[in-house]
């Protein structure tokens, strides 16, 4: 029969490609779930199913749309050919304005409504995020 | 003028690395000991792209608008601190540094490792070199940060506000000695492989460089995490951004070096391990470098998306990669008596489990960070992965993790045995019912949180109960260990007992809520040097009837006219107030953020043990 040691190298082996197996299979198991899309507002009304997803939706903040209430913000962002109404509760970065390119997180309640939970900042007032330089050329 | 001596001292610069190449393989051949030319022209390398470096300084002290560098980055109203650490707060400067630190890291090689064998001396110089000359090249070619412009400009564009900040302004160059020392670890592996010199003796060298870059990259993320938090006004400290993980994972690869070089000081296994880590940890630096520089991902550091400069990085790392790879199955011979004598609990096994554990912990950062950008070029599918893709996958991991770190060091070399168990289960029954009754009031997951944090008492008493036992032999890694118990136990408690309150206000305007009252009293204006002040005074009275009175601020800048807020925070032993102040374009209200962060002082200390621990071990090895 094989010796000691041999026998404890094929467990340790076989263990090492177990351990190696199951932790690529959590990481993209868990990847699936925790990935959070990209979509345009034009993206969005050509959606067939609405799913309750997290989702991030950028583009540009309408001119004249920001309204500020006591609990929440309201907006509208525009890729220049559809829009959809944001509604958000939380921090505003500082440069979120009119007519700057806006990253927005949260959840669609239907293709013209979106409930942010998060408004990404942006650093460089000249600076667009790729996503949504993206979106607005496509159009 | 100063940049033009700048721009000169870099070509001479150059001419000095292809010197010292060409002296290095002469020398490689014959002698028995390195030609003093070399050493001479190390130095002098090194101090060309000092002056060069000071060049780039004066230019931006003088506010010399005919270089484009300064032009695109400063401004005269700048205060003369922020002009001086504009120098390296733009992508062409902090290139420059990126050189300084290569070539300051080859001279401090040569003058430190008279003892090592020559020939391997002189390749690590031979691959050191390469990688400044790629640098060299890659600073002059694609980012010059001397380039001049004609008609000279009256006024500079500014520096972005939010990297004029004391923080910011040294987290760059500390940041940097840490990233950019691994090259000199990357540079020796190969030479020690090419000249099979893998061996204890190397292992004992090596760990001085692996210790210093460590320290210096560990000091470095906590000044940016400290940055972040009160400047980009989140009241977080880490955010899962990629930036933020391009600087995680070398200090992943290193930690895990640091304590593989251990095992290989000791007892020579593990030696081919030894080697790709150290590979590695360079390698990962690299490819953050070319992850920020090249415009791929999307965040604070992302300067300007010039593809040539992506593209160059990019052929430089994948030569260097080749290279090694090229060095390391044709040079390496694995350990002559190659016996895989791990007992089943000893120090080497619980070591290679820490390694294990880093693994995971790394490829867990890296699939998070990277494939957002695979899926982008692949299927122009654009995602992002946020903080809960890694919690999931890394919190489980912790608790194992925890316990291994907390009995590892207990266990001898070779073959070992826990002796007095008693205190183990002793200390393991304390944390548990301590941590239970911590979150038994709480709604929150139970659980997992009492899971979590009984394992990090326990980690936290087992290193606190050794630091009073007699033999206190490893000072360094009890420190560094307890650094990561209270870490972990400060990162916890700030998770569960934070509180938030955001709301929109009008001056004067009060908002209430069960456990504080926050009147917005009045706004003060002001103007300092480059920016206007709007000063807010908030009055907060707690359900405990005392008051605090906090001003956060908003800056704006005139060039380049960014908005910046400042937060307000009162700090004391066991939480911060945090208060952000924003504005939303033309609108009566002020958006507020009020936050309770508790144990955050704690979390900057526990990082600043745990470099301390390494700053130890390297004192140690310099006696």
């Amino acid at each position: 029969m094989y010796g000691r040691k041999v026998k404890f190298r094929f467990v340790f082996i076989l263990s090492i490609i177990t351990i190696l197996i199951l932790s690529v299979f959590l990481i993209l198991k868990s990847l699936e779930e925790n990935v959070v899309y990209f979509q345009s507002p034009s993206e969005i009304k050509a959606i067939g199913e609405l799913e309750r997803k997290k989702i991030r939706v950028g583009g540009m903040v309408k001119k004249n749309s920001i309204s500020v209430e006591k609990k929440e913000v309201k907006f509208i962002i525009t890729d220049f050919k559809n829009e959809i109404n944001v509604t958000y509760s939380g921090v505003v970065p500082n440069l979120f304005s009119e007519g700057k390119g806006v990253v927005a997180e949260g959840y669609l309640k239907d293709r013209n409504f979106f409930l942010a939970t998060k408004i990404l900042a942006k650093h460089d007032e000249n600076y667009m995020p790729p996503e949504v330089k993206a979106a607005l050329e496509d159009k | 003028m100063a940049s033009l001596i700048g721009l000169y001292s870099l070509y001479f610069g150059v001419a000095s690395s292809f010197l010292i190449i060409l002296f290095s393989i002469i020398n490689l051949k014959n002698n028995k000991k390195i030609d003093r030319k070399i050493y001479n022209l190390t130095f002098l390398q090194l101090f060309f792209v000092v002056i060069s470096f000071i060049g780039l300084i004066f230019s931006f002290i003088n506010s010399d608008f005919s270089n484009q560098t300064v032009f695109n980055h400063s401004h005269t109203t700048k205060p003369l601190f922020y002009k001086i650490s504009g120098t390296w707060g733009n992508h062409e400067g902090s290139l420059l540094l990126w050189l300084l630190v290569l070539t300051l890291f080859i001279y401090l090689f040569c003058a430190n490792s008279k003892n090592q064998p020559k020939n391997y001396r002189i390749i690590t110089i031979l691959i050191q070199e390469i990688i400044i000359i790629g640098f060299f090249i890659f600073v002059i070619k694609t980012s010059n940060p001397f380039n001049y412009i004609f008609p000279i400009p009256q006024e500079g564009l500014g520096l972005n506000p939010i990297l004029q900040d004391p923080a910011l302004a040294i987290h760059p160059p500390i940041l940097y000695i840490g990233y950019v020392g691994s090259s000199i670890i990357f540079s020796s592996a190969l030479a020690a492989v090419s000249t099979s010199y893998i061996s204890k003796e190397w292992a004992k060298h090596i760990k001085y460089w692996v210790l210093l870059s460590w320290i210096f990259l560990t000091l470095g993320i906590l000044l940016g995490s400290i940055w972040a938090y009160y400047e980009l006004g989140w009241g977080g400290f880490w955010f899962w951004d990629p930036v933020e993980n391009v600087s995680l994972m070398p200090w992943l690869a290193l930690t895990t070096l640091i304590h593989c070089i251990l095992v290989l000081e000791r007892k020579f296994i593990l030696s081919s391990w030894a080697v790709v880590l150290s590979i590695a940890t360079f390698t990962l630096s690299m490819s953050g470098t070319f992850l920020v520089r090249s415009g791929v991902l999307n965040s604070v550091h992302t300067f300007a998306n010039d593809p040539e400069r992506g593209i160059f990085i990019l052929i430089f790392l994948f030569s260097l990669i080749f290279l090694s790879l090229f060095i390391f199955f044709f040079f390496h011979k694995s350990e002559k008596k190659n016996d895989f004598s791990f007992y089943w609990l000893s120090k080497e096994t619980s070591i290679l489990i820490n390694n294990w554990f880093m693994m995971y912990f790394l490829s867990v950062v890296l699939i998070g960070t990277v494939y957002p950008i695979f899926l982008d070029v692949l299927s122009s599918e654009k995602i992002s992965v946020g903080p809960p893709f890694y919690h999931k996958l890394i919190i489980p991991f912790l608790v194992p993790f925890l316990f291994a770190m907390a009995i590892g060091p207990k266990l001898k070399w070779i073959k070992s045995d826990l002796e007095n168990k008693f205190y183990l289960i002793l200390f393991f029954i304390i944390s548990f019912v301590l941590s239970f009754f911590i979150i038994k009031n709480l709604d929150i997951n139970f659980l997992t949180y009492t899971v979590l944090i009984g394992s990090a008492f326990f980690l936290f008493f087992i290193t606190v109960r050794d630091f009073f036992m007699k033999n206190s032999s490893n000072l360094s890694q009890k420190i560094a260990h307890l650094g990561f118990s209270l870490l972990i136990l400060s990162i916890l408690f700030n998770n569960i007992f934070s509180k938030e309150i955001i709301t929109n206000l009008k001056v004067g305007e009060t908002f209430m809520s069960n456990n504080f009252k926050i009147s917005f009293e009045n706004i003060e204006q002001f103007n300092e040097s480059n920016f206007r002040v709007i000063k807010g005074k908030f009055r907060i009275e707690n359900s405990n009837g005392k008051t605090d009175f906090l001003n956060p601020e908003l800056r704006i800048y005139d060039q380049p006219n960014i908005v910046t807020s400042e937060a307000d925070i009162k700090t004391n032993l066991f939480l911060d107030k945090f208060m952000t102040m924003n504005y939303v374009q033309n609108q009566e209200y002020f958006n507020i953020r009020y936050q309770i962060k508790p144990f955050m002082i704690w979390i900057w200390f526990s990082v600043i043990l745990i470099s301390f621990g390494g700053l130890i071990s390297f004192i140690k090895k310099k006696i």
